[in-house]
Formats: structure tokens, sequence, C-alpha cells
């Protein structure tokens, strides 16, 4: 029976190699997501264990709170008295201290080398301690006195430097010149996006205003001695102002944000690669449902010569085995090569992370295995039992139908049932509150896959409707074979849903995204616009980078410039927990407007040492009045008792991008966070947005390439660009499902095909030509396509009316253009899944295709 | 209709199916169709009987449920000692294992297996080894030694009938059940075809039943059942000739 099964698949190729390509799809993303994101973990992984090589402790200032949300809280620095009593510890044999901060390197052309979020690493370090210096030298020798930077060999590549070059650095203030003494790199990991600047250690203090202080100290303990005891004598010795750590403590510590990012870059990706194998089962579903009903007769011969239904049961699955298989295996080795795709794609989004070699971990073959394979089971699980219940008369019946099962009357409802159940769930997820985040993520899944299968399931009922309005233009365009295309998708409507139901999956996601998109740039484009009165606004160049405060002084003091007004973020801790804090400055007044709550606006610029003006949300949650008192934690470690001044509700609710939670004076900020740093900087001029205003401005700017002027329409547009850079690489990664669906429409022809034959014959021999039959084909598909698309239309339209009233900051915007668009792209792949089947069908021999039986 | 007695069951030794005041209803209410009205009949053992009648006279519903493919409205049918009308899907799969072969008109070969593995499959479904004496004798006896290896695809309508035979005398069942067998191929052929299942009869003592409309392929038979209008009318025996079943046959057709 295993033979039977197994010959029958080799007797059907192209149907199994269309149906596994809907695995391979999905297995491949599964795979590739995992190979890419565990060699970028290893990257990351391998940068921060051999920044610590050969150290048995490491020392640092002590970190306030951790870090959240994959924004760093970065740790004060110490004093060199530290250092002075770590090297005076009886256990410790030697002591490096360094300093890390961040710095841009200028290329030839002035412009910052700023790759997307990369950071820009600049350290300074003692050459003359080699047991504790992670990077290898490539060429030339380690940085020596105030002019000399040493710089990682894939800037240098990517930039052209070469030893004995002059490179501009960007630090805390205006560029500075250095001569490249060296070039270094972390053997083993290519850095990704990231920039390496390395010093010695008093240029680097100099550079970052850290003059007697370090960031680190890095301490190998004599021979013998175990690190723990070490640690438990430094810390000793030491103030508690500082944190001691063992080596792999620290590396916990230091790859906890990336760790936390690549965690959820993993899901994303992971996520994509379960709706592409969502779809792939709705495919092999049906193709195996139509194959079934094609096999009628063998399966009736089979029961009449002694199968029992349990073995045509086994033969059907194990046929969805082996496919599920090869096609599992297939799709673990083609996602080796999507790793690379899927990096290019990043990076061609400005997302370049540091990666070791590739990474095949034992859980990437199990997982996609499993998941590749378990997906092929359960699609099969259907036809199987209604193959089962073929009878064996139909052996001798012609054109046998398969009977209906005895809860078919119920399918319809059940599906009602699922998708009510799915809204509900997703209703459930996002409108109750105080569920935590992974089960309302696990809730918005369940509730969509619900939702999705009980429309599929619901969806034959529509396909007669939907075909009669969506093929109308069809038959007025393509007279006869027109008429037949329509009918011919009216005909199964089951089969015609189910191919789609493919379909309608990744259109509503796409329509979903698109539809939150333009929702959020609707809202930010009008929260900003009623929030800032400036003329300009500067960031950094890649738009949400916090740059140095430098920046913002400077352009005070350009001629014309009436208010220069810096905001400063950065994270803090109240109530128990991590929030945005930000900072104004005084005449912040004049460039913002909020609406006030409680307070006046005079607030804004009359902010005080302990004053703070909080967002109406935080109010509300601490129960905060005008008055109260409240602590804040610092990133260095102080506390803050600070006093509401004023209640500031938006005009529209919006994410707190304008204005932290918190907000307190910038004087006060700059004494309790460690390295404050903008957001951005707004600036009025005499006679508003000009040439001639934003040329002096420019002209001040130029000595800090990382700094970027632009109009406030200009900000508005950067600050989107984002949302467009995300939804762009979301579509793409949908492409993928899209792509899978496209493969259904083509088996579900390809098998109509194969099952009209003889209707095909008839046609082609009362005058139908082949170009007419190939259009025939074409509309039936395009009208399948389209039936898809309307549903998913519909659903995705849905599914974003529900989440936008659910977050208060997201309007309902219908993107037309695009939805207009997502139709035509439904139209193209109907046409571009019609190509294969219309010319099987075109080519099929008349009189051969009469005889048939 | 014709004016006969109902034929007596043929009392003899260990008869291979006895079924008993069988009938057959499709549908209901007014649209209902008596296909048999009961009949009844003893199919004695090694024998090979034909059913023959004009279209409509159910001689195919009668095969189907004495193979138990169909079940009766109402009577019985007995395969060996078995009564077949009562069992569940699982006995009837095990039934039509140990006891029953088919021979059907359009052959129903799996198009993806030699014309061997077609022949042994239901010796592979039971999970029983072919004997493989037995099965090179079927082969050479069904003219298909040389053609073994080939898939139904390359073999002509004949030689896939022959194929379709040896697999339902592969597993030495009971009884073989042919649906017209001869229906689908041309009368040169239809001759070939003949003399193997009468052969297997001679040989093997192979008790067949086969259903036919052919009055040349009834003849071959020992006993020939005439059905009119869901009812046993006739019966010929084993010196029948073909012209005798064509007379019966334009006497039954002629009413």
């Amino acid at each position: 029976m295993l033979a039977v099964a197994l010959k029958g698949l080799a007797g059907r190729k192209l149907r199994s190699v269309l149906t596994a390509f809907a695995i391979v799809l999905g297995v491949a993303m599964v795979s590739g997501t995992f190979v890419l994101t565990d060699t970028i973990q290893r990257g990351f992984d391998t940068i921060f264990t051999q920044s610590l090589k050969n150290a048995d402790a490491v020392v640092t200032g002590h970190q306030a709170f951790g870090s959240s949300g994959g924004q760093p809280v970065l740790s004060p620095s110490v004093p060199a008295s530290v250092l002075a009593k770590v090297r005076a510890a009886p256990d410790v044999e030697q002591a490096a201290p360094s300093i890390s901060d961040e710095a841009q390197l200028i290329d030839h052309d002035g412009k910052a080398i700023v790759n997307g979020g990369a950071p820009n690493i600049a350290t300074g370090i003692d050459p003359s301690l080699t047991r504790f210096n992670p990077l290898t030298l490539v060429a030339g020798h380690w940085p020596h006195g105030a002019d000399e930077v040493v710089i990682d060999t894939g800037t240098a590549r990517k930039h052209h430097f070469q030893v004995g070059d002059t490179i501009g650095v960007a630090a805390r203030g205006p560029i500075q010149k250095f001569r490249v003494a060296g070039l270094a790199k972390f053997s083993g990991v290519s850095f990704g996006g990231a920039t390496l600047a390395i010093f010695d250690i008093p240029t680097a203090q100099k550079l970052f205003h850290k003059e007697g202080r370090y960031d680190r100290i890095d301490v190998a303990a004599k021979p013998l001695t175990p690190a723990d005891k070490l640690v438990r004598e430094l810390r000793s010795v030491l103030p508690p102002t500082v944190d001691v750590r063992t080596t792999s403590e620290q590396v916990k510590v230091d790859s906890s944000d990336t760790n936390t990012f690549l965690n959820i870059f993993r899901y994303i990706l992971l996520v994509f690669g379960g709706v592409a194998l969502f779809v792939g089962s709705f495919v092999i579903a049906n193709t195996l449902s139509i194959t079934i009903a094609q096999r009628t007769r063998e399966f009736a011969t089979l029961r009449t010569i002694g199968a029992s239904r349990r073995q045509v049961l086994g033969a059907v699955i194990v046929e969805a085995l082996v496919v599920g298989t090869l096609a599992s295996l297939i799709g673990l080795f083609a996602g080796f090569g999507l790793a690379r795709l899927l990096d290019s794609l990043l990076v061609s989004f400005g997302i370049d992370l540091p990666k070791a070699g590739l990474v095949y971990a034992t859980r990437t073959f199990v997982v996609a295995l499993v998941v590749g394979i378990g997906v092929a089971l359960l699609a099969s699980l259907r036809p199987a039992f209604r193959a089962t219940r073929v009878p064996p008369i139909a052996a001798v019946r012609e054109g046998a139908e398969l009977p209906p099962g005895r809860f078919a009357w119920l399918k319809p409802y059940l599906s009602l049932a699922a998708a009510a159940l799915g809204i509900a769930l997703l209703a459930f997820a996002l409108f109750k509150s105080g569920l935590g985040t992974a089960r309302v993520l696990t809730l918005l899944g369940v509730g969509v896959l619900l939702l999705f299968a009980g429309v599929a399931g619901f969806s034959s009922r529509l396909v007669r409707p939907l075909a009669r309005v969506l093929g109308w233009p069809a038959e007025r365009l393509g007279g006869a074979p027109g008429r037949l295309a329509r009918s011919n998708a009216e005909r199964n409507p089951v089969r015609t849903a189910s191919t789609a139901a493919a379909l309608m999956i990744g259109v509503a996601l796409v329509v979903f995204l698109a539809v939150l998109a333009a929702g959020m740039r609707t809202t930010f484009r009008s929260a900003v616009n009623d929030v800032f009165h400036a003329d300009y606004a500067i960031t950094a160049q890649n738009n949400f980078s916090p740059i140095y405060p430098s920046v913002g002084r400077a352009a005070t003091h350009v001629p014309g410039v009436t208010v220069a007004s810096s905001i400063r973020g950065d994270l803090g801790r109240a109530f128990g927990s991590t929030l945005q804090v930000s900072a104004v400055e005084p005449n912040v007044g004049r460039v913002m407007t909020q609406r006030w709550e409680a307070g006046s606006p005079a607030a804004l610029s009359h902010l005080d040492g302990n004053g703070a003006i909080v967002s109406h949300s935080f109010a509300d949650k601490h129960h905060l009045k005008l008055g109260s008192h409240f602590k804040l934690l610092t990133t260095s470690g102080r506390e803050l008792d600070l006093v509401v001044r004023a209640i500031f509700r938006p005009l529209h609710d919006t994410p707190a991008t304008l204005l932290g939670s918190v907000t307190i004076s910038t004087s006060t900020f700059d004494r309790t966070f460690v390295q404050p740093k903008n957001l951005y900087t707004l600036v009025d001029t005499r006679g508003g947005a000009s040439d001639a205003n934003a040329r002096r401005l420019e002209q001040v700017l130029k000595a800090f390439p990382n700094a970027k002027l632009q109009t406030k329409k200009q900000f508005v547009d950067n600050q989107l660009s984002g949302i467009n850079t995300l939804l762009g690489l979301l579509l793409v990664l949908l492409a993928l499902s899209i792509v899978v669906s496209i493969v259904g429409i083509v088996n579900t022809l390809v098998l109509t095909v194969y099952e009209r034959t003889r209707e095909l014959g008839m046609l082609r021999a009362v005058g139908m030509t082949r170009r007419q039959v190939r259009r025939m084909i074409r509309y039936e598909s395009v009208v399948t396509a389209l039936i898809g698309a309307t549903l998913g239309i519909v659903l995705g339209l849905g599914l974003a009316a529900l989440v936008t009233s659910r977050i208060s900051f997201l309007t309902y915007a219908v993107p037309t253009a695009q939805i207009v668009g997502f139709v035509v792209a439904a139209i193209l792949v109907g046409i571009l899944a019609a190509i294969l089947p219309a010319r099987r069908a075109s080519r099929l021999n008349v009189l051969e295709a009469l005889q048939y039986e | 209709m014709v004016e006969t007695e109902q034929v007596q069951p043929v009392t003899g030794a260990e008869p291979a199916v006895r079924a008993r005041d069988v009938t057959r209803r499709y549908g209901e209410g007014e649209t209902a169709v008596d296909a048999l009205r009961g009949v009844s009949l003893d199919v004695q053992s090694g024998k090979l009987t034909a059913v023959m009648g004009p279209s409509g006279s159910g001689k195919s519903t009668l095969m189907h449920i004495l193979a138990g493919l169909d079940k009766p409205t109402a009577g019985s049918v007995e395969i060996g000692d078995t009564e077949i009308t009562t069992l569940g899907d699982n006995e009837l799969t095990k039934l039509r294992r140990e006891h029953i072969g088919f021979v059907f008109q359009f052959f129903n070969l799996l198009p993806m297996l030699t014309a061997e593995e077609n022949i042994v499959l239901p010796l592979t479904i039971a999970g029983e080894k072919p004997d493989n004496a037995f099965l090179s004798e079927l082969l050479a006896r069904t003219g298909l030694t040389d053609r073994r290896t080939h898939r139904p695809a390359e073999l002509s309508g004949g030689q896939q009938q022959r194929v379709a035979i040896a697999r339902a005398l592969v597993s030495r069942p009971t009884i073989v059940f042919a649906d017209e067998p001869t229906g689908n191929l041309d009368s040169k052929t239809s001759g070939e075809i003949l003399d193997l299942m009468r052969n297997s009869v001679d040989t093997y003592g192979q008790t067949t039943v086969m259903v036919t409309h052919e009055a040349r392929a009834a003849a071959i038979a020992d006993r020939i059942l005439f059905l009119a209008d869901g009812l046993i009318v006739r019966e010929l025996g084993a010196n029948a000739e073909a012209g005798d079943v064509l007379a019966v046959m334009n006497e039954l057709g002629a009413n």
C-alpha cells in the first residue's frame, strides 16, 4: 500500500512538485530566519565575548536600571581612583581601563558614515595591555597620541581609507581630524553596518569629556584565583557606585539588548514563514482534495480488491507525508540560501547587523522539518478522511461523486462560528485590559487564524455572487471564452473558494498593514503640525539616533536664528516601570504647543530644578495632580524628587515620540543623566524657512556631519520614511505568501485542465481556437484571483478597523490608491498563474482529448 | 412481462453464494424504482454462472448485492457461511480480501503500477506474499509473462483485462465476479478473454459469476440466468449455444 502511494506520487509529478512548492517556501523562510538570526546572534556573541577576552572580571559604573525595549541604559563612567583600588587588590594580576562611547567617522566627502541604526563605536584602549585587546591589527600600529585613530577594516574598505590617511571624527563637538594609524578587525565576525574608531586612552578621555574617568576596567586574576573569588574581593574594596561582574555576567548584560531585539526580529520573520505555511496548507489541502476527487475510481478499486478504509486513509497521508518531507528538506536547504537573500534585503533596508560564519543549529533542522511535515500532515487529514468515504461500488459507476460527509451540512455554520469566534478572540485580546503581551499576541494569532479559516470555509457560498460581479468584465471582453471562464469558476465553488482563500490571506495582511501605515502617517502628520511651530528641525542623519547637544548649541548662535530649542530624551524609571523622559529648554514654549489639562504653557518655560510636566496618561495612571510629588530614577542612579507643574494632553493621542511621559528641565537632565543627548532641535528663524536661513544653518552644521537640517515638512516626511521602510520590508516578506497562493492557483488550474480534458477537446472540436482556450483559462484564473483579492481586501479593512478602534493614536485611513494597486496586482497574479495551465490546455490534442478515458 | 414461474434455487452441495428473496428499491415514494423484486438463487461452486438480461433488468444490481458492494432493501445473501448483508465495513473488507475477486468492464487497473504489481495488489494490500509458482503460472496462462513490467498504458485493452483477471484469481478467492468483462473490447479480444475465464473455471474450479448482455459471452457459462424487471425469469444449462441465448433474449426483449 505504501508502494501504491509512492508510485501514485511519481505518476503525478507536476502536481506533486507544485504541492511541494507550497511547503518549500514556508519552510525555507523558517530555516532561513533561524540561520540568519543565529548567525547574527553569534556575531554579537563573538563580539561581546571577544571583547572580554582574557578578563576574569569587569568593573563598570553602576547601571541604574536595565535596558528596555532595545533602548540601552548607559552606565556612568568611574573615576580613576577605582582603577587604583582595583590594581591594589591582592588577587589582581592586571587591570586594563577603557573608554567606550560613540563617534561618527567622516568619509572623504565630508559625510558621516552612518548605516541605518548601526552603532558608531568609539573606544579608548591601552594598546600595551595586549592580553585584553579583542581586536586584531591588520595594518599600521595601535593609536598613540592625540592625533591618531585606528578604524575597522570594513569601514576602511568601503570608504577607501588607508594607513596614513586623514579622517574626520565627530565625537561630542565639531569634527576633528585624525591620522589613520592602523586598521583593525574582530576575527571571525563581520561588523555589519557598525563603525569602529579606536584611540588611546588620554585622547578618548579628552574627546568624550571623560578626563580622569573610565567606562570599564577589565581585570585579570592571578593564576589559580577563581573568577568569583576575584569578584567578591573587588566588590569588598570598591564603592557601591560600581558594578563588578564576572565575564559571563557582563556578556549577559551587554548582550541583553541585542538579544531582546534579535528575538523580536526572529519572531517577526517567523510569523511571515508561518503565514506562508498557513497559506501553503490551504494549497496542499485543496490540491489533495481535487486529486482525491479525480481518483475516486482508483480508491474504489482498491477497496474492492480488499483495501480497508484505514489503508486508504494511510495511503493519502503517506502521500502527503512524503511530499511534506521532501519539500521540507528542500525548504530547509533553500532556507540557507534564503538567509543570505534576507540579509541582503535587510541591508538594503538599512539593517546591517554583525555576522559570524553562517550558523546551522540543530534546532533549525528540527523545527523546519517538524513544521513542514506537520503542516503537510494536518492539511492532508480532511482530504484523507474524504477518501475513506469513497464506496467500493464507485469502482463500477461512471462519474461517481464523493458522497458528502455526515456533517457536510454543518460546514457553513461551523465556518461562520469559527470566524465569529476569531473576531471575538481578536476583540477580547484588543479590548480586555491587563492581559500580558504574550497572551495578547497568542490570542491575536489564534483569532486571525480562526477568522481566516472560517471565512475560507464559508467563502464557497460567496463564489457565485462574486464570480457574477467580478466575471462580468471578462464576459464582456472575452466573448464565449469569457462566459465559459466565469461559469467554470462558479462550477465547483468549494474548489474556487479554497484556491482564492490562499490569496485572500496574503491580500488581507497586505491591506491590513497598508491601512495601519496610512493611519500612522495621518496621525503623525497632524500631531507634528499641531505641536511643532518651528521653521526647522535638526536630527541625526538616520532621523532617530540621539545626537550630542553641541549641535543644538551651535545652532543657537547662527545669525537669523531667533529660537533654537533642543529636546533631550532618555529612559528613566518611576513607579516601578521604565519610561521615556524628555528634557526641554526654557525657550521651548516658542516652538512647541501642547494642550494643557492642568497648569499652563508657562510651565514649559519655567521648569525649575525639580519641576516636571507629565503626560495625561501618566498622570491618570499614577493619580498625579498639580503639585503631586513623585520619584524618578535617572541613568546615573540619582533619584529625583519631582513635582508636577503641568499636565498636557496631546491634541491627538500620539505615541510618545514628541514628549515623553515625564518632561524635566534640560539643566536638571544634564546633571543627572549619563551622556545627555538631543532627540531633535527645533529652530525658528527670522523671516521663516528660506534659502538664506537654510544656507546659514547648513554652514554651521557642516562641522557636525551627523546632524541633518530639515524644514518642518521634511522633518515629518523623514520621520514617516521609517514607517514606509518598515511597510516596504513587511510587504516584501508577505510576497512570499502571495507566491505560495499563486502556486495554489496554478495547481488548481492544472488539475482542472486535466479533469476537463474531454470537455476541452470538445470545445476545440467545435471550433474554439487555441488562443480562445488560453483566454478562457486565463480569465478563470483572473476571476479566481479577484475573488481572493476582494475577500482579502474586505477582511484586511475589517481587521484594520478593529485594531485602529483600539489603538487611539491610529486613525482609520484607507489608502485607496494602494488598494487599487493591489487589485491590479491580483489581476496580474491571475494572468501569471494561468500561463502554464493555459499552455497545457491549448496544446491538447483534440483527437486524444476526445478519446480520453 | 414474461409469464414464467420463479426459478427454484438449484439444491446442490455447498453453494458458494446463496441469495434469498433479495429486493432492492432505489429512491422513495412515487419515484421509487424496484431494481430487484425478490430474487433467490444459489451459485454453484466450481461453476461459471452467467447473469443475462436486457438493460434495466437488474442484473448489475444483483451482482453488486451478491458481491457486497450494495445492500439489498430486504432479503439475505450468504457467501460461504457468512451472511453478508449485515456486515460492517471492516468485515466486508475482510470478506473481499479472502473470498471475492473482481473483473470490471473498464479494467480498473492502477496506472502507475506495472502489470505484475497490479496482479499481486490484492495480496500486497492484505499483507501477504504472493505464491511465486502460482504467479508465474498465472502470468503464463494469461500470456503476460513478457508484459509483467509494463504499465497499463503500454498494454492493449485485451492485455489490460487479462491483467485484471489474473488480479482477480491471484488470491484464489471463493468467488470471482465479472461485470461485463468484454463490454469494452472488440470481438476478437472478447473471445480470448472469454476463453481465459472459461479456462480458469475448468483449471482451478474457480467459482465465477459473470454479468453480461452479450449472448456469446453467456454461452460459455455452465448456467445462464435471465433477469427481467428485477426477477429471474429463465435459466439455461451448460449446453446452451449462443443462438439459444439470443432466442431467449429476443423473447424477453420482444415483450
